[in-house]
């Protein structure tokens, strides 16, 4: 066979027992990216919007920091999609001729609908802070200065009226959009949930409860992401004035206050969404379906580890403890914090590759085994080294955005 | 202007979010189109297999790849042969190496030796695109690269199809692939520039041995439609509620 | 207008246009709904056209017959006569215009197909005359001995 006739998933999936001989793994490590990154887009929008909207005031300073990074991430829910297209030249095929039966079909729509949520919600909050850097800049020499002013001109869209009456219109749109923005947010993630969800073929992800599920887990891991990096940049930063020293300039690092309101969110979420996961399991195991062999052998048995160990106890149970325990430290939470990214991580991994784990034969299982060393576009793309440049991704456009609206107060 | 803020921002909200909606639902408004939903169809493709025939030779296999272009040493193939092996103790031992496009020349499954007198029942059974009335593949594809045509095949069309393989996950059969040279989705068509012409689908004609047979379920006096009229048969995995049109006689509760 | 707040919308606006003048260049004009249902005829129909056009390759024992009497005779008084002839001559597709001479496969595996013995109980495999590859003249072709067109030695 010539090099080039590679048949896709091939190249990552071992098969055992009898298993058809067209099935591999065609949804890999991309496909486990996707709702994860959608989550945490999702999830940080819904944190910004506890504040915008129910007048949280103890998430002021991490909501403000939320949306900017909600917008960072947005870019990253779409692209291991165009990442694992076969034919990703085509990306647009949905949008032009969509076959609204199909669950993929409105990703398009509602992306670009949650997208124009956010982007306008950020207007409203920052137009003012744009004019006021146009005035700013006004009359000032040099080039970067002048491109500076432009790129501020085109961010007010032509709207320079900061008088009072015009800012209240703002915050007024600005909460009704973050108001709006919930139900956009969890119908996209709710959404991508419902694509595993409804394919009847597939004994593990057809379920009702899939697209809840997906939502508690998104924003537990949503709120997660932002605490956390809050904390980091914060840290970062009281750590450098510290080394820089003058008294005056001194900044603190992230508020507890902050850090313990948005925790107490993160722990709800994580009950809800643990709650549903082991309903799931139990409906299964009680109603023990034809399919219910197969998949008991795969979760008790090959995936195991993944499953209780890795998502459960160490993303889980884990993480709950130590946010619950007493005395709680920035320390321990951003440990904590890590180990429920981690945990929701390996809940996608288990959702997308542990349903592609058993052949639809019954008879026969699959392993996925990921490729690390890239050699072909291919095993770049839906290997290691795909996912995490989709992961470093939203932190780099962040570093960008974050020059022109800035999020985090710098005292 | 007179118009108050309220409505200002209520409009903003219910018009950002339905702002793409009108372009698609276009889509339910050209009724123009609808034809033909009145008038009869003529044909309806149906596929009848008979295990008790099948001796495992794989010329179906070989002719269906050679036939369709199917990459020849690729594992992926639009139609296949699985081994079924029962044991005394119940056991399935069940493959189908390369599609069985080789044939069955071994009496070794998966490299186990099994004791000719363990054995209380083999067969084997041919499997294909059961071009479901309802079929799946083509509820999930979100640009309508699949479709039905009005004889009841299931077409892909490769100038279309994006390549984001939820047709292949929403099959339960496990028909569908990735073609390894178009990248696109690929499946059994009943060989449909065959049927089309008048001609056999290139399986059933190289099928010596009488299992596998096309027909057309809408005449009466088709052999195929005649014989899952009066006789007893079965389709594969009902209870997806899919209603596949490849018929099977002397299906086998082991089959998968 | 002199209200800012729905600049947004505007851009909101903008897109839904490109879209729709995307949809208007890129979609072909047969793209629709032939058919009754939506979820299964929504389609580009002359795809259906681009399909049938498709190359066979195949040609049938009937088009064989019409210059290799002879061939055609002998194996159809045989026990092999449900055998196509492209079975072992190859796809006969550009014969004998483009391709003069098609290539047999008269390996041991291609009558293995059939002939290597398994003992399969209630089986029509179980049934066949079949042989153990390994023991059976394993150094030599079948057709050593076995016309394929005339397979039965006593027949001979």
């Amino acid at each position: 066979m010539s090099p080039d006739l590679v048949v896709h998933g091939v190249e990552w999936t071992v098969k055992e027992l009898f298993v058809y001989p067209n099935e591999f793994i065609y949804w890999s490590i991309q496909i486990v990216m996707y709702p994860y990154m959608t989550g945490l887009v999702a999830g940080a929008f819904v944190l910004s919007s506890l504040y915008h909207v129910f007048d949280q005031k103890g998430l002021k300073e991490i909501a403000q920091f939320s949306l900017v990074f909600s917008l960072a991430l947005l870019p990253v829910a779409a692209l291991p999609l165009l990442l694992h297209l076969q034919q990703p030249t085509r990306a647009m095929g949905p949008l032009l001729t969509p076959h609204f039966t199909s669950a993929i079909a409105a990703f398009g729509i509602v992306f670009t609908t949650y997208a124009l949520i956010v982007i306008s919600e950020i207007w409203f909050v920052y137009r003012k802070y744009f004019v006021e850097q146009v005035e700013a800049l006004k009359g000032k020499t040099g080039l970067s200065n002048s491109v500076t002013r432009l790129v501020y001109q085109v961010l007010t869209m032509g709207a320079y009226d900061i008088g009072d009456k015009a800012v209240a219109i703002d915050k007024k749109a600005a909460k009704i959009l973050a108001g709006v923005g919930i139900p956009v947010a969890c119908f996209l993630h709710g959404y991508a949930g419902f694509i595993f969800g409804s394919v009847k073929a597939n004994a593990l992800w057809m379920s009702p409860l899939m697209p809840v599920i997906f939502i508690m887990s998104a924003v537990v891991s949503g709120i997660a992401l932002c605490m956390l990096t809050y904390i980091v940049i914060m840290e970062w930063r009281a750590f450098q004035s510290r080394r820089s020293a003058s008294e005056a300039t001194k900044i603190h690092g992230a508020e507890k206050e902050v850090i313990f309101e948005a925790k107490r969110y993160l722990l709800g979420f994580l009950v809800a969404a643990i709650s549903l996961e082991l309903l799931d399991l139990i409906f299964r195991g009680y109603t023990a379906m034809k399919s219910w062999d197969i998949l008991r052998s795969v979760m008790y048995g090959r995936d195991f580890v993944n499953i209780f160990f890795l998502q459960y106890t160490l993303g889980n149970l884990v993480p709950f403890v130590l946010l619950l325990l007493p005395k709680l430290t920035i320390k321990r939470t951003v440990v904590a914090l890590i180990l429920v990214l981690f945990g929701v991580f390996m809940m996608r991994w288990n959702v997308v590759i542990g349903g592609q784990a058993f052949s639809l034969s019954f008879s026969g299982y699959m392993h996925y085994h990921i490729p690390v060393i890239p050699h072909s576009m291919e095993t770049f793309k839906e290997g290691l080294f795909g996912a995490l440049t989709v992961a470093a991704i939203p932190f780099l456009l962040f570093s960008v955005i974050n020059k022109f609206v800035p999020s985090l107060r710098s005292r | 202007m007179t118009c108050s803020r309220r409505q200002f921002l209520k409009d903003t909200a219910t018009t950002t979010l339905a702002a793409a909606l009108p372009v698609s639902t276009m889509v339910f408004l050209t009724p123009g189109e609808l034809k033909a939903a009145v008038e009869d169809k003529k044909t309806r493709w149906t596929f009848l297999v008979d295990t008790n025939k099948c001796v495992g030779c794989g010329m179906c296999v070989k002719a269906c790849k050679l036939e369709n272009e199917i990459p020849y040493d690729s594992p992926v193939t639009r139609t296949w042969v699985e081994r079924y092996v029962i044991t005394k103790d119940g056991e399935a031992h069940i493959d189908s190496p390369l599609g069985g496009r080789d044939g069955f020349i071994d009496d070794k499954i998966r490299d186990e030796v099994i004791d000719p007198k363990d054995i209380t029942k083999a067969f084997f059974v041919p499997k294909l695109c059961n071009q479901c009335e309802n079929a799946p593949c083509v509820q999930v594809c979100p640009v309508g690269a699949t479709y039905q045509t009005e004889d009841g095949v299931v077409l892909i069309d490769r100038d279309w199809c994006i390549g984001c393989g939820y047709c292949i996950m929403a099959c339960p059969y496990g028909v569908r692939f990735f073609h390894p040279v178009t990248k696109t989705a690929d499946k059994c068509n009943f060989c449909y520039h065959r049927t089309s012409k008048g001609l056999e689908p290139a399986c059933v004609q190289a099928c010596a041995f009488d299992a596998r047979k096309i027909g057309n379920l809408k005449d009466p006096d088709d052999p195929v439609a005649k014989t899952i009229a009066t006789k007893r048969v079965a389709v594969l995995k009902d209870e997806y509620g899919t209603k596949p049109h490849v018929f099977y006689l002397g299906l086998d509760e082991n089959v998968r | 207008m002199k209200n800012h707040v729905l600049r947004p919308l505007w851009l909101a606006v903008g897109l839904v246009i490109l879209v729709m003048i995307a949809r208007h260049f890129m979609v072909p004009d047969d793209f629709g709904v032939h058919g009754d249902s939506f979820t299964y005829n929504y389609y580009r129909l002359s795809n259906v056209d681009e399909w049938k056009e498709f190359p066979v390759k195949y040609q049938g024992r009937e088009r064989c017959a019409k210059c290799h009497e002879e061939n055609s005779q002998s194996i159809s008084d045989s026990r092999h006569k449900k055998i196509q002839c492209e079975s072992c001559h190859g796809p006969a597709a550009g014969h004998p215009r483009e391709v003069k001479k098609l290539v047999i496969d008269s390996s041991r595996e291609q009558c293995l197909r059939c002939h290597a013995l398994l003992e399969y109980p209630n089986s029509r495999r179980g049934m066949m005359k079949g042989i153990d590859p390994d023991t059976h003249k394993s150094k030599f072709e079948c057709k050593k001995c076995h016309d394929p067109h005339n397979p039965n030695l006593e027949d001979r």
